[in-house]
């Protein structure tokens, strides 16, 4: 299991102080030009690194230094910078997302780097996330995932009355939990078999705790199994490297819930759906 | 190249410079907004009545175009999708579902009156008018007011995860200087589970081959033949292929254009091009300077920030803003006496106090800023103080309510709010202007529709919080899907395929532009540009305005614009994924559009929300309106290398009686 910082370990309770040297850092990054080119680590020293900024400023200072000596600059998907879209995500020293538990890597501070540290930085590695470009990859596979069953079938306007049905808070709260993924694929990335059942499973339980989503729960679930093999996913062997660097924390007690419904799925229906 | 745009106080400029007018009028009545006869409760029912229907069989063999997969966009692709038509559905990011509604916070307002508090939608209608300091179209809002308690319906049965209490039923909030509790949210998450929420219903018709999706492609131009829009050129992002989609009616909800301020809360990618780009086709621009500061917001760090983060104004619900009554005090906040503080808001505001709106709220900070009383580096900050409430509540149920915020800010900053006040600073948030609709949203390019912060909307010159997601979600679930029909149904189309000229003329034409962006070579990065014309626009087009600030901005604008298009440096090639040559594009028509943004503000001599004129305000510094002259929506039309042509579509206010707003 990746080892990670907890916010209190590494924050100040003192108010802001501005006597923050620069820090200098080696990086060895990942560099590919393409998706059939080859790849490789380069190292750049970076002199001018404030413990402020965040991750991707660090690299966005790189990145303006590489564009005026002429190099071309390091691609990395990012967009909200603010942990809630899931664009960005990239390894650090080997951990997806990096050291900071619960943190995106659009969230992550360089105050938990120290000066002289050595970072190395690599794209999310799996079957299903081809890369495209250096840091950048083809996340596609999860949205087909979702395209197979992850919604409930309500066509706009047919809509009863929202306070109809109610919901007991705790399970909408369980809920709730489960819908905070940001489809990084973080939990991909982290896997040693490269399969995306947190993912799923997430999305399985933000609808299956629902009273709406009770009548394609196993259907649901089913079909987007099916689609997360075909899209070449590997299978869950329960490690749990998924949830350690999960972002929005998801927990790993979604994956047993699926399968258990798996299991009364195929009781229910045995000739599948 | 170091430009911070929030750190450095802008230099006085005197008002030297000469009064021309760098505008034309139009005659008066040139604008058919299309509002509906009939009673203000019963215009939309009537519309609807009115609007041509197209026979189910039919359906499938017309190709509609929707540029955006936010609430609006998405929304907009699946409700037409599940009426059967054919959907082409763009976004530059990986996903639809990381559009920036994603990134949404409090919540989404609706009248459904649950708290039996005296809600109605006429009361939501009337706060979202004075809240927009009646600078908006009524017969919208009140649709907006309307709809708004179907949008709830409709995202509670896909799925949405709002907050429940414990009997089961949805549980609301008071947001945003509201006096009723209408704020429907989940954590502070409202954004992405709303957003989650169309995705699904795209996914599904995804799924079943009724939308086409098309991430990593970005719009870079509107094409209209034989006078009517009839599809987009676009570049794919990933393979740097540029072609055209032909269809037979766009819709446009690209978002708002917050980073020509390069600092603002926005997502990075958020841009103007795809509605600056239909501005120069003939899609009128609405209200340009109407721009939303937020009140709280992370202050600046360092010149490499990149980005602002807002934290959802719900703190302001129980977290009290002040600052030192001394110039100068260092002291930690702990040590300031309570007798030395000055809680501004609450000085000022007695009746609303941390609660006052956006807009009051925000001037006031920098109001006790300019004055040299700011927190933290720079001095541009405020305490933002939850000390009495964890007194009062418990630390306990302050983490209930704000946990994720306070964690969220303690990454950010490295400091510990429970332990230390935060500190705020406005920062550029939302922008109210947008291209001008008619009711039914259809802008002055027949078949182009714009729906969401695209359009300049239903919000006038300042948006009620949780005010945003609710008209997103209206314009995409509900009345672009009645209106685009309608357009379908009554127009005769003719026969037009990728081969037409103006189709030929503009791929062209967008090829020729990426080509020489790439071959000027020179030696300033694209986000050098950006950065210095952010601190233009900020310093100058910011929270307060003034003629000689703003006359000064529209001499320097064409210089940046000159200098990017002889110095500007694009790496790469054209050909696969070149980060900088999207952003150097983005940047290119955030310098034309600033010039028009700066032309609005300066003709709008009054202050009305978002929009605040330093000539225009009272002895105590409140902002004055001057209905008289300004009752009116600007839309600005594109007129080359002239200078732009002012359209006036006048307001009249029926239903809400014009007055002074005041939260005092
Ligand atoms: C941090 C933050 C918090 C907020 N909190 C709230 C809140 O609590 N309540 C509230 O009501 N409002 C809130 N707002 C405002 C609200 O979120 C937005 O106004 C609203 O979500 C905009 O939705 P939209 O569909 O119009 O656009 P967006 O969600 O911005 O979607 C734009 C879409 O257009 C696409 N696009 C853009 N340009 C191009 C192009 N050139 N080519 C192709 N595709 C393109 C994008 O990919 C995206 O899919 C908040 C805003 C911010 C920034
Ligand atoms: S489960 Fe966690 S790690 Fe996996 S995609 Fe969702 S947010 Fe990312
Ligand atoms: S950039 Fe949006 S989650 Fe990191």
């Amino acid at each position: 299991m990746p080892s990670h910082n907890t916010l209190e370990e590494s924050t100040r309770s003192t108010a802001h102080d501005d006597d923050s040297r620069p820090m200098q850092l080696t990086l060895n990054v990942w560099r590919q030009a393409g998706p059939t080119e080859p790849g490789r680590f380069v190292t750049y020293q970076h002199q001018n690194v404030s413990e402020h900024m965040s991750f991707l400023e660090m690299l966005d200072v790189l990145n303006e230094d590489l564009i005026l000596r002429g190099d071309e600059p390091i691609a990395y998907d990012h967009d909200c910078r603010e942990g809630i879209c899931g664009m960005c995500g990239m390894m650090i020293n080997g951990i997806a997302h990096g050291p900071q538990r619960a943190t995106a890597t659009c969230q992550l501070h360089m105050r938990h780097f120290k000066d002289g540290d050595t970072i190395t930085i690599e794209p999310w590695r799996a079957r299903a996330f081809p890369i495209v470009k250096d840091l950048v990859v083809r996340r596609g596979s999860l949205d087909r995932i979702v395209e197979a069953g992850g919604y409930i079938s309500v066509n706009t306007g047919a809509a009863p009355e929202a306070n109809n049905i109610p919901v007991p808070k705790p399970n909408a709260d369980r809920s709730f939990e489960a819908a905070q993924c940001i489809q990084c694929g973080a939990c991909v990335a982290a896997c040693p078999n490269a399969s995306a059942m947190l993912f799923l499973a997430a999305k399985a339980g933000h609808l299956g705790l629902l009273p709406q989503g009770q009548p394609e729960r196993y259907r649901r679930t089913v079909d987007m199994v099916a689609e997360h093999d075909k899209q070449g996913f590997g299978a869950c062997t329960n490690m749990g490297e998924c949830e350690a660097v999960c972002p929005k924390e998801i927990s790993i007690d979604f994956i047993a819930r699926l399968n258990r419904d798996l299991i009364r799925a195929k009781l229910t229906n045995p000739s599948g759906y | 190249m170091a430009i911070d745009s929030t750190t450095v106080a802008p230099p006085r400029i005197a008002p030297t410079m000469p009064r021309t007018r760098p505008f034309t009028e139009a005659p008066p009545d040139t604008l058919d907004s299309k509002i509906p006869e009939g009673p203000i409760d019963r215009k939309w029912e009537l519309r609807q009545f009115e609007y041509k229907l197209v026979n189910p069989a039919n359906k499938r063999r017309f190709k509609i175009i929707v540029v955006g997969s936010g609430l609006a966009g998405g929304a907009a692709a699946a409700a037409l999708a599940e009426l059967g038509f054919n959907v082409d559905c763009f976004c530059y990011q990986d996903s639809p579902r990381r559009a920036h509604s994603i990134a949404a916070q409090g919540g989404i307002n609706a009248a459904k009156n649950y708290r039996n508090d005296g809600d109605s939608v006429f009361r939501l209608f009337y706060d979202t008018v004075k809240g927009g300091d009646f600078r908006a179209r009524e017969a919208n809002v009140y649709r907006l007011a309307e709809l708004s308690t179907n949008i709830i319906d409709q995202c509670v049965a896909q799925g949405v995860p709002f907050a429940r209490e414990y009997g089961g039923l949805l549980d609301t909030r008071s947001f945003g200087g509201a006096q009723v509790s209408r704020t429907f949210y989940a954590r502070g998450q409202t954004g992405q589970q709303l957003l989650v929420g169309v995705y699904q219903s795209m996914c599904r018709q995804i799924g079943h081959g009724r939308i086409r999706m098309n991430p990593r492609t970005e719009m870079l131009d509107v094409v209209v033949a034989d006078g009517r829009a009839r599809g987009i050129v676009t570049r794919d992002m990933l393979t740097g292929e540029i072609r055209s989609h032909v269809g037979d009616v766009v819709v446009m909800a690209t978002g708002g254009y917050s980073n020509v301020f390069y600092l603002s809360t926005n997502a990075k990618g958020c841009n103007v091009t795809a509605t600056w780009r239909a501005h120069k086709r003939g899609a009128f621009f609405g209200n340009p300077c109407y721009t939303q500061i937020h009140p709280t917001c992370i202050p600046v760090s360092g010149d490499y920030q990149s980005k602002l983060t807002l934290m959802s104004e719900s703190l302001r619900n129980d977290g009290r803003v002040w600052v030192p009554k001394t110039r100068g005090d260092k002291r930690s906040p702990a040590e300031i006496p309570e007798s030395e503080r000055d809680y501004f808001l609450e000085r000022r505001y007695p009746s609303y106090g941390n609660l006052a709106p956006r807009d009051i709220a925000s001037r006031a900070a920098k109001a006790v800023c300019d004055e040299e009383l700011g927190v933290g580096p720079g001095g541009l900050g405020v305490y933002l103080d939850f000390s009495d409430a964890m007194r009062r509540l418990g630390v306990a149920s302050i983490r209930e309510r704000y946990g994720n915020l306070f964690d969220m800010y303690q990454r950010i900053t490295g400091e510990n709010p429970y332990e230390v006040p935060m500190r705020i600073y406005p920062a550029v948030h939302y922008t109210m202007g947008g291209l001008w609709v008619d009711y039914n949203l259809e802008s002055t390019i027949p078949g182009l529709f714009v729906g969401g912060e695209a359009n300049f909307s239903d919000h006038g010159a300042n948006r009620l919080g949780a005010s945003a997601l609710m008209q997103g979600l209206a314009d995409g679930y509900f009345v672009l899907p009645a209106s685009v029909t309608d357009y379908l149904g009554r127009t005769k189309l003719d026969a037009v395929d990728e081969n037409h000229p103006a189709f030929m003329d503009v791929e062209r034409e967008a090829e020729h532009r990426v080509r020489r962006l790439l071959e000027i070579d020179g030696r300033r990065t694209v986000d050098s540009f950006h950065r210095e014309l952010g601190k233009l626009m900020w310093d100058y087009c910011g929270m307060a305005r003034n003629r000689a600030g703003l006359e000064h901005a529209l001499s320097q604008i064409p210089a940046i614009r000159e200098e990017f298009w002889r110095n500007v440096k694009v790496p790469g090639s054209a050909g696969d994924l070149n980060q900088s040559a999207e952003q150097a594009n983005r940047v290119a028509d955030y310098l034309e559009f600033a010039e028009l943004m700066v032309t609005d503000a300066l003709h709008r001599e009054e202050s009305c929300g978002g929009h605040f004129r330093e000539e225009s305000q009272s002895e105590d510094g409140e902002a004055l309106r001057d209905d008289e002259r300004f009752a009116y929506v600007a839309a600005w039309q594109y007129n080359g290398d002239g200078v732009p042509i002012l359209h006036k579509e006048p307001l009249t206010f029926d239903n809400v009686h014009l007055a002074t707003r005041s939260y005092k």
